[in-house]
Order: structure tokens, then sequence, then C-alpha cells
């Protein structure tokens, strides 16, 4: 393709986006809402994700030991454990190591353990972790019948939460995605149609003349693309503009909410956005001309 | 199709066997057409309204697909042909209409190079030949004027000119003078008859009969989809030729195709529908 050619197509499509006028700023600005929705909920559903993987990956089953139990007892529960093809470490955390750690964490208010002379009230524990969340409350259940356990602890109820919460942001974020996408399709094909409807004895002077199809779909389908990547920059604008404060504020307040602000993330973030927004672009145009050029 | 190649050139611009067209709704617009158009010769394809004149035309620049029958265009068939291919076939083919096609909002200058531009002409190419073919149609100072500020013959000049800019093989032209006063079509034809004269094969669909009539080039003529006429040096009506020298047999005529069809039955059948067409 010749470099002046390429420069018609450009041209022409710039001409058509300006002469529409109001007609191109409406899909651009659809596109640009359509886009900050799926902008927000993909932040939503990545931030979501990442907090479910941090908490996930936090949460163990304490195993604790029977205090009548000797040694090798303790021993044999934990060469269990630690066979068990469920589960990726085992760490254990003798009743010493408890009341130490208890006594660093009080500081200060440690005195109150002096009342209690050498008697030491934490038994001896394995903290497990399985390969998989999933597993963790079936875990707890088999754990607990192994000889010489006292009692097994883990986020009862909470992790089944989480985990059904994740899913729920991920399909309802998925169902946004899907909607959204498709009535920006349609607003593009739209727009696209009328310009292509405005220029039909253009199209069919250039078709008798004998331009090949492409030719004459170039500079729509760059019209569409242009639209899209119009409406993608502002909504890039738009979602930065809202995030950056949320992620500030967040930071400082609630610091223990992971939000993910790194320039890598925002980086992919931006080029989903952008992306789909040339393709919805593109496939709007190449919808609205697939029947018009049958001819 | 032995006399299809002469000194390994195909002599025949257009070739038509048994071509029928029918609409989807069933209107035969062409029925069992045989024709063959030499290359270089002018044609008019003459006819009431609805006989098939324009679908005629656009079967060969493939506007329009045969229901039957093939279609060769300088030794090609059309009906093989892809539709990918469809676009130069029509590079090599000017198309001239009864309302001028021009692009309203592009300069005259512009409307020729568009069809330069579309087929990815050089633009120094360009900038030679689009002056040119201005001059040659008559209107070489009013390049930068736009098509409303233009008489119909002028605007027709610029289709014409678009036409022949990119130097095809034939020109059809539908109707040309179809909106125009007998002067401007007078001009209009001497046009079209000097580009004949160059070398380019030209199908005129018309209802001129005067111009049909004083030109005295081949004419087919169409009724209801059939060729009821062909005739070397004819008339618009049929008849008229008789009377003329170098004319066909009295009373009938010969197909190129040596057929001898009697011409008298129905002779009165056709000038009446002729009159109540043009009316
Ligand atoms: N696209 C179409 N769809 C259906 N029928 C059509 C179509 N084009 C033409 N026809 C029909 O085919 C027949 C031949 O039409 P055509 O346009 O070829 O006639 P014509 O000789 O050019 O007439 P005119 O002198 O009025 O231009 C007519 O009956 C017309 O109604
Ligand atoms: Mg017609």
């Amino acid at each position: 393709m010749r470099m002046r050619t390429v420069g018609y197509f450009f041209r022409e499509s710039f001409r058509s986006l300006w002469k529409n006028g109001w007609m191109s700023i409406a899909s651009i600005s659809t596109v640009a809402i359509s886009l900050l929705i799926l902008g927000i909920s993909l932040l939503l559903v990545m931030n979501s994700n990442n907090l479910v993987t941090t908490m996930e990956s936090e949460l163990e089953v304490l195993v604790a030991m029977r205090t009548d139990i000797d040694a090798k007892q303790i021993q044999a529960v934990g060469d269990k454990l630690r066979s068990h093809s469920k589960v990726n470490e085992v760490t254990f955390v003798s009743k010493n190591e408890a009341m130490a750690t208890m006594k660093k964490q009080l500081g200060d208010r440690s005195d109150m353990f002096k009342a209690l002379g050498d008697a030491n009230p934490f038994p001896d524990m394995y903290r497990v972790k399985a390969k998989d969340p999933n597993d963790v409350s079936s875990l707890a259940e088999e754990f607990n019948k192994y000889p010489g356990v006292e009692k097994v602890r883990y986020g009862q109820g909470f992790v089944e939460k989480l985990l059904s919460l994740t899913e729920w942001i991920r399909m309802v974020g998925l169902s946004i995605m899907f909607l959204i996408g498709a009535a920006s399709v349609f607003l593009i094909s739209t727009t696209i149609r009328l310009t292509v409807f405005a220029r039909r004895k253009e199209i069919n002077i250039m078709k008798f003349v004998g331009a090949t199809n492409w030719f004459i779909r170039w500079p729509f389908l760059l019209e569409g693309t242009f639209l899209g990547l119009f409406g993608s920059l502002i909504a890039v604008g738009l979602l930065y503009g809202i995030y950056a404060p949320v992620t500030t504020y967040v930071e400082s307040s609630l610091p223990f909410v992971p939000l993910r602000s790194d320039a890598s993330f925002l980086m992919t973030i931006f080029e989903i956005v952008m992306g789909t927004g040339i393709l919805i672009g593109a496939m709007g145009s190449v919808i609205s001309l697939r029947k018009f050029l049958k001819v | 199709m032995s006399n299809n190649l002469l000194m390994g050139v195909v002599i025949f611009m257009i070739q038509m066997f048994n071509v029928s067209k029918t609409y989807s709704n069933e209107v035969k617009a062409l029925v069992d057409v045989n024709v063959r158009i030499q290359k270089g010769s002018f044609v008019f394809l003459v006819g009431p309204s609805g006989a098939g004149k324009s679908t005629f035309i656009k079967l060969i620049f493939r506007e329009e697909a045969p229901t039957r029958g093939q279609i060769l265009f300088d030794g090609k068939s059309l009906v093989r042909m892809r539709e990918r291919e469809v676009p130069y076939l029509r590079r090599q083919i000017g198309v001239v209409f009864q309302d001028f096609r021009l692009l309203p909002n592009k300069t005259i200058y512009d409307n020729i190079a568009f069809a330069m531009e579309i087929v990815e002409a050089p633009t120094k190419r360009i900038r030679q030949r689009v002056p040119q073919v201005l001059e040659m149609v008559g209107l070489g100072k009013k390049g930068n004027l736009m098509p409303h500020q233009l008489s119909g013959g002028e605007q027709q000049r610029v289709s014409i000119a678009r036409a022949i800019v990119n130097e095809p093989m034939l020109i059809i032209a539908d109707e040309p003078t179809g909106n125009l006063d007998p002067e401007t079509a007078t001009e209009i034809m001497n046009l079209l008859l000097e580009i004949n004269r160059r070398g380019t094969t030209i199908i005129m669909a018309t209802h001129a009969k005067d111009i049909v009539d004083s030109l005295r080039r081949r004419v087919i003529a169409l009724e209801n989809g059939r060729i009821v006429r062909d005739e070397e040096r004819g008339s618009y009506e049929q008849g008229s030729s008789a009377s003329l020298p170098g004319s066909l047999a009295q009373g009938g005529y010969i197909q190129p195709g040596g057929t001898v069809l009697p011409g008298n039955n129905s002779q009165s059948l056709y000038s009446l529908q002729e009159r109540g067409a043009l009316r």
C-alpha cells in the first residue's frame, strides 16, 4: 500500500469524524463512559482478587495438642500432618515459643504472666497451611479426629464467605463488562452506519470506478477505531483521576486493605481499557460495513 | 470459438451466450441473449422502458450476475470471476450515467482525480493526466469549480472525463443524454464519438431516436428482455433502416450470428409500444 493511500485513509477518516461532529462526540462519550465502568469493575475485581489471595495465603489451620501426651506422640501427629497430600506447609510451635511470642507482643504488660508462676497456659501447636484454601474446612474436620489432638481452629465460616464473595464479584464484573462492551459496539456501529449512509453515493461511485472493498473499508474502519481510541483515552484519564486519590486515601487511613497501585498494575488496566476501546471501535465499523459492501 | 481470436488477440470486447437474468422478484429482465460486440465498435442499445437495457449494462460491469449463460469480457468469463477480481474488471470499464453521479463536495478536478486515487495511480501521473482529460472534454479552465456551478452538459463532460481518465477499454453509457437538451446532447455524442475514434469500445443505452438515426451505428434492440433486432448501421425503429444505402435485407434483418428474422409482423407492435414508452 502506498504512503499516499494511507494518508488518504487517515484524512478521510478524520474528515468524517469532524463532519459527524455531535454524533462523533456522542459516541466518544458513550465509549468513554462504558470503558470507565469497565475500568472500575476491572479495578474492583483485580483488587478483590488481590485481597482474597492475600487472605487466602494467610489462612491456616491451628492444631492444638493435648497437654497429657508425650513428645513422641506429638511428633507422630506432626509426621502425619506433613505427609498429608493436601497439606502444603506445617510449622510446629511449642508451648514455650507461644509463650515467648505472647510476652513479646504484650511488651510492658507481660507482667501479668508472673501471676501464673511457672505454669504455661499454651498448648503445643501445629500451624498447617493447605495447598488449596478451599480444603481448609474439610482438613480441619479431618485433623480433629487425629489421636492426641485437643482442638482445631481456623477462620470457620469466614473462608467460605470470602470465597463466595470473590466468585460473586468476578461474575458480576464479567457480566457488566460483557453488557457494556456490547452496548458500545452497537453505538459505534450505529455511528459508522450513519457515516456510511451519508456517503453511500460516494461509496457507489468508488465501487464503479473500481475501488477494492478494502480501499472503501479502511477510512470507516479507521473512523470507528479512532472513536474507540479517543473514548478509551478519556476513560483512562478519568480512571486515573479517580483511582489515584482513592489509593492515597486508603493507604493512609485503611492500611490493612491492600490496594494495588504499582505502575505495572495500572499499565495493565489501561492497556486492557484502551485495547478494548480500539477493538470495540473496529468491531463496530466492521459490523456496519459487512452488509453494505456486498455488491 | 474459432473466430474469437485473431492472431492470438481477442477481437470481441463482449460476448454473451444464452444469457438470462431473472431478478429476485421473478422479473425476467433478460431472456436468452446471444451477442458479440467487437472491440472498437460503437453500439446503441435501444428498446422500450423496462426492456432490459440497464440490466444488460449492469451485467457487463458485474453490478449484477446473470442467472444463466456465459459472459466474456475481453475473452475472460465474468461468471467465473471471483468477487475480489471485480474491482480490476471495473478499472477497464468507464461508466457514464444519465444523472452524472459526481461528488457534490469535491471540485471538478478532484472528482476526476478521485477515480485515479482509487486505483492508486502515482501522484505525478494524476497531475499530468487530469488536466489532459479536462482539456479533452473542453473544460480545461473549470477544474476548480464545484459540480453545482456547471451546466448539465458540462457535468456530463466531467463524468465522461472521469470515465476515460484511467484509459478503459470499454465505455458503457446508460442514457448519457437523457437529461440534456438536443444541442448539448449532440456535443456529448461528438465527445463519445471522438473517444470511440481513438479506439475505445462504446456501448450506449438510449431513448434518443434522432441520435441513433443520425449516426447509423450498430443497433441492438431489446424488448421484454429479448434481442429483437441487431443491425449494423441500424436505426432506432425497425424498418427505417430499409431505405438506407448499405442496410440489410428489406423487411427483415440478419443478426451477426447469421439468423434471419422476419421483420414486418412485429414492426407495428414495436412502434406502438415505443411511442407509448416515450410519451
Ligand atoms: N434490481 C432490480 N430488482 C428487480 N427488478 C428489477 C431490478 N432492476 C430492474 N428490474 C426490472 O427488470 C426489468 C428491466 O429493467 P431495466 O432497468 O433493465 O430496463 P431498461 O431497459 O433499462 O428501462 P429504462 O429504459 O426505463 O431505463 C424491468 O421490468 C425492471 O422493473
Ligand atoms: Mg435503464
